[in-house]
């Protein structure tokens, strides 16, 4: 078990340069000159211009721009934003928020979507279980920015009920919002991979005995069934939280969140590799880690799964 | 030029039109500076973008960082809310000959730090700003000034330029190259205001704690980068600006749909732009608070003049034929909700010695006939390639570009009977790629903003032979011998006459076709009292107070 989780971490470092190399080599060869949108289409002096360029390598070719970077990586100097920042107290601004926003996202997709979800499964084709699968699929039918912009304006501006927008400091309470809003679609799934797995596991050979063994309903519900009817779940929310993070652009563009979507898409626009290169890679920990609690969670929820 | 580049986040819905549009009614009849019996102790908060560099006289070229130098500093001149100048620092700017001006300042005028204010704080501010070696974004803006060109040369060390000269602590002289008599009106912009002795050791740390002589100062740790900027009341300021309110907070907000929504409920109290999704509705949701002005900007369609098709006899007549098949009210109905004021010349309404009917303005109206009856004139000279299509290049990352070139293509095409479309870009960078390197194929999108308040703000630096912003390759003796007669000219009002005749050779040639005038719409909250903008179209925020 410890052996398997230290090659998976080693696993991290090909995984990691790959990544980099991989992005900086994308945001190189998009289309366009960062610096001349700097200028806002006014005109440069030529020697502004030259500085500049010389300031964030690039005047160099690819190689020696990626080769420069690394080296700085190394020295854990992650390089400077266009406006002069250190790439890394903007990361570390950002990060923060979009985790708390990712972490309520998936805390309700799990809770909400696992309860609804054993509910449903447990009293298939009754008038809970239909509702919540009609409910469930217009969610998944209708976009993110659509259900964003509803529950601002309805929540937000018409009933008052939480600010519209999240201010500074992107405290818990006015999260909540957002987080719905992200969280939604990922817990509308949620729901039915569980229905689904409760339903089919209920059949199952081993719930027959165990309730053949006279335990009582209710330990054969949360100790049998649900137990073995999470592993798919467990699959699907290990990957979503990457997914929540890296993909909450709309979300946070919508309640004007200062994470880490709204910096990835203002440094992709300006053609800033520093950033998007820092940003992604740590979005790609984030996944490979996930990725990894999941699959020792499963030995926890199926003993018949061993790790050498 | 500032071209829009409002970042929206992907897959916005309904994004219709440029957040600007034109003039015409709007509320503001409450103007002057006395919103009487106003609360001027309580915190305005506005909208506002990150400042795209640390705040920076020299450095600062956007409006996000603009809004906040404006209310740091202050300089020589400031510009009132119609952009006449007004003596800020200033005693006096002398001159004879437009070449030699000799600047006497206010006695007794200090930093927010204490440090007095005196002729060595503004000649080294635009020293430094001019210097190669400190990059700055705005070095451009003291390229009059003598010696500019050997302080700004690539790897140059020197630091100071010749024509500038401090004789006392209240007295400088400035030495232009050549004679230009609106240098006076610049000297309101970002670009010239002074700085504090404190700024030099370390300008990229004071660039994120600046100390300035402007009616607000940054509070302890005011700049939360990405999330707000705080500014307070200056006491030591004593211009005619001073603050109304106890303070200004901005909070950056990545687009403008959601600082919307927030002024709707009250918890934003300004917002100075209008988002594209609620321009049709943004008079009935704010009933009584919200301004539609014009300012001082514009959008044109700018025809290189390296473009083969449009050279000679043919392509003057082709361009008037393009010209003429636009119905420009049309667009501005129909897309941007009649925000916008059609254009009649070159460069903006709210200006000083601006002409509305210039002789040969006619070019700009719509007559479908007439293009037509143009086009194939041009055709008899010589004719317009069969299968050629008319291309118009425009980024589509800002709001609205799409629709409204799309909608002027396909009049270009119907009017006219030839193929004509939009050449989308997927951003900005990429589009200002394509024109620098001068390798359109076909017209693109372009539009400026004034820096200052002055038609020549609108001519020199876009149709100059040579100029840095003159992206279509325009060049004509004739342009550039108006242009020097009315900077050499004695007086604003024979300057002005100089520039209209300039602008009288550009409606013949059509180096650009200009569109309309841009306008501001703002709209601000139920908890303060009427907002005025000003001619650049940015709210007076030391004049705002709370209810």
């Amino acid at each position: 078990m410890v052996m398997f989780a230290f090659r998976r971490f080693l696993q991290l470092i090909p995984v990691f340069f790959g990544a980099t190399l991989l992005v900086y080599f994308l945001v190189f060869a998009t289309p366009g000159d960062p610096i001349a949108a700097l200028s806002g289409g006014k005109p440069m002096a030529p020697a502004v211009e030259a500085a500049l360029r010389a300031q964030y390598n690039l005047d160099q070719p690819f190689w020696i721009q990626y080769g420069l970077y690394l080296k700085n990586l190394v020295t854990l100097n992650l390089g400077q934003t266009f406006s002069g920042q250190e790439v890394s107290a903007v990361i570390a601004r950002a990060y923060p928020v979009t985790a708390r926003l990712a972490i309520m996202a998936l805390a309700i997709e799990a809770i909400f979507g696992v309860l609804f979800g054993v509910i449903a499964g447990l009293r298939k084709g009754k008038l809970f279980d239909s509702t919540v699968l009609v409910a469930s699929l217009v969610v998944i039918a209708v976009p993110t920015f659509v259900l964003g912009f509803v529950l601002q304006l309805v929540v937000g501006v018409k009933l008052g009920w939480a600010r519209p927008t999240v201010s500074g400091a992107a405290p818990w309470n006015e999260l909540i919002l957002p987080a719905v809003v992200l969280g939604l679609v990922s817990l509308a799934y949620v729901i039915r991979l569980t229905r689904t797995s409760i339903s089919e596991n209920m059949n199952a050979d081993y719930v027959r005995t165990a309730t053949a063994k006279g335990l009582s309903r209710r330990r054969v519900v949360v100790v049998h069934i649900l137990r073995n009817s999470l592993i798919p779940v467990i699959t699907f929310l290990g990957a979503d939280l990457g997914a929540l993070m890296g993909g909450a652009i709309v979300t946070e563009g919508i309640f004007n969140v200062p994470g880490v979507g709204n910096l990835l898409y203002k440094a992709i626009l300006k053609g800033e590799s520093a950033t998007v290169v820092a940003v992604v890679s740590i979005l790609v920990i984030v996944f490979v880690v996930a990725n990894l609690i999941v699959d020792l969670l499963y030995a926890w929820l199926d003993p018949r799964i061993r790790y050498v | 030029m500032r071209f829009s580049r409002t970042s929206k986040a992907l897959g916005l819905a309904a994004v219709v039109a440029l957040s600007l549009s034109a003039c015409g009614g709007g509320t503001g009849s409450d103007t002057g500076s006395g919103n009487a019996g106003g609360d001027t102790t309580k915190v305005i908060t506005a909208n506002n973008t990150e400042p795209q560099n640390g705040l920076l006289p020299a450095n600062t070229n956007e409006v996000g960082g603009g809004k906040v130098m404006d209310l740091l500093f202050s300089g020589l001149v400031s510009y009132d809310a119609k952009g006449a100048t007004v003596n800020e620092l200033a005693d006096s700017i002398e001159t004879t000959d437009s070449v030699n001006y000799t600047i006497k300042i206010k006695s007794g005028e200090t930093f927010s730090d204490g440090t007095p204010v005196t002729a060595k704080s503004f000649v080294d501010a635009w020293n430094f700003g001019a210097a190669a070696k400190n990059a700055q974004l705005n070095s451009y803006f003291f390229e009059s000034i003598k010696g500019y060109d050997k302080v700004s040369a690539e790897g140059s060390t020197e630091t100071a330029m010749e024509g500038l000269k401090v004789v006392d602590d209240s007295t400088f002289t400035v030495e232009l190259a050549q004679p230009e008599s609106d240098f006076p009106l610049r000297l309101g912009y970002t670009a010239f205001y002074p700085l504090p002795e404190s700024a030099y050791a370390d300008p990229a740390k004071f660039g994120q704690n600046p100390v300035g002589n402007g009616p607000y100062k940054l509070a302890a740790d005011g700049w939360k980068h990405d999330v707000s900027i705080e500014l307070i009341p200056n006491d030591k300021y004593k211009g005619p600006q001073k603050a109304q309110n106890g303070g200004i907070t901005f909070t950056i907000f990545a687009n403008t749909d959601a600082a919307y929504t927030e002024v709707q409920s009250d918890n934003l109290d300004v917002l100075d732009q209008v988002p594209p999704s609620n321009l049709q509705n943004f008079q009935t949701d704010f009933e009584g608070r919200f301004v539609n002005q014009a300012y001082a900007g514009n959008a044109t369609l700018t025809i290189p003049s390296y473009l083969p098709e449009f050279q000679g006899e043919e392509g003057l007549l082709r361009r008037a034929a393009i010209s003429m098949s636009i119905d420009r009210q049309q667009i501005i109905d129909k897309i941007f909700y009649g925000n916008k004021k059609i254009a009649t010349e070159f460069t903006s309404p709210v200006l000083d010695g601006y002409e509305a009917a210039l002789p040969g303005s006619e070019v700009l109206k719509f007559d479908a006939t007439k293009a037509k009856e143009l086009w194939a004139k041009a055709d008899a000279i010589k004719a317009w390639p069969a299968d050629k299509v008319f291309t118009v290049t425009s980024n589509i990352d800002g709001a609205g570009n799409k629709e409204y070139i799309t909608a002027m293509t396909n009049q270009i095409a119907t009017n006219l009977g030839i193929k004509a479309e939009l050449n989308p870009i997927a951003t900005f960078k990429e589009s200002r790629n394509l024109i620098n390197s001068k390798k359109l194929t076909g017209g693109s999108r372009a539009g400026w903003q004034a820096d200052y308040p002055s038609l020549y703000n609108f001519l020199g630096p876009l149709f100059g032979t040579g100029a840095g912003s003159n992206d279509g390759d325009y060049s004509s003796a004739a342009f550039d011998a108006k242009l020097k007669e009315g900077l050499a000219a004695t007086s604003v009002e024979e300057g002005n006459k100089k520039f209209n005749e300039a602008q009288e050779i550009l409606l013949k040639d059509l180096p650009v076709l200009p569109l309309w005038y841009q306008a501001a719409q703002g709209v601000w909250s139920n908890n303060v009292n009427t907002v005025q903008f000003d001619w650049k179209g940015v709210p007076m925020y030391y004049a705002i107070t709370a209810k």
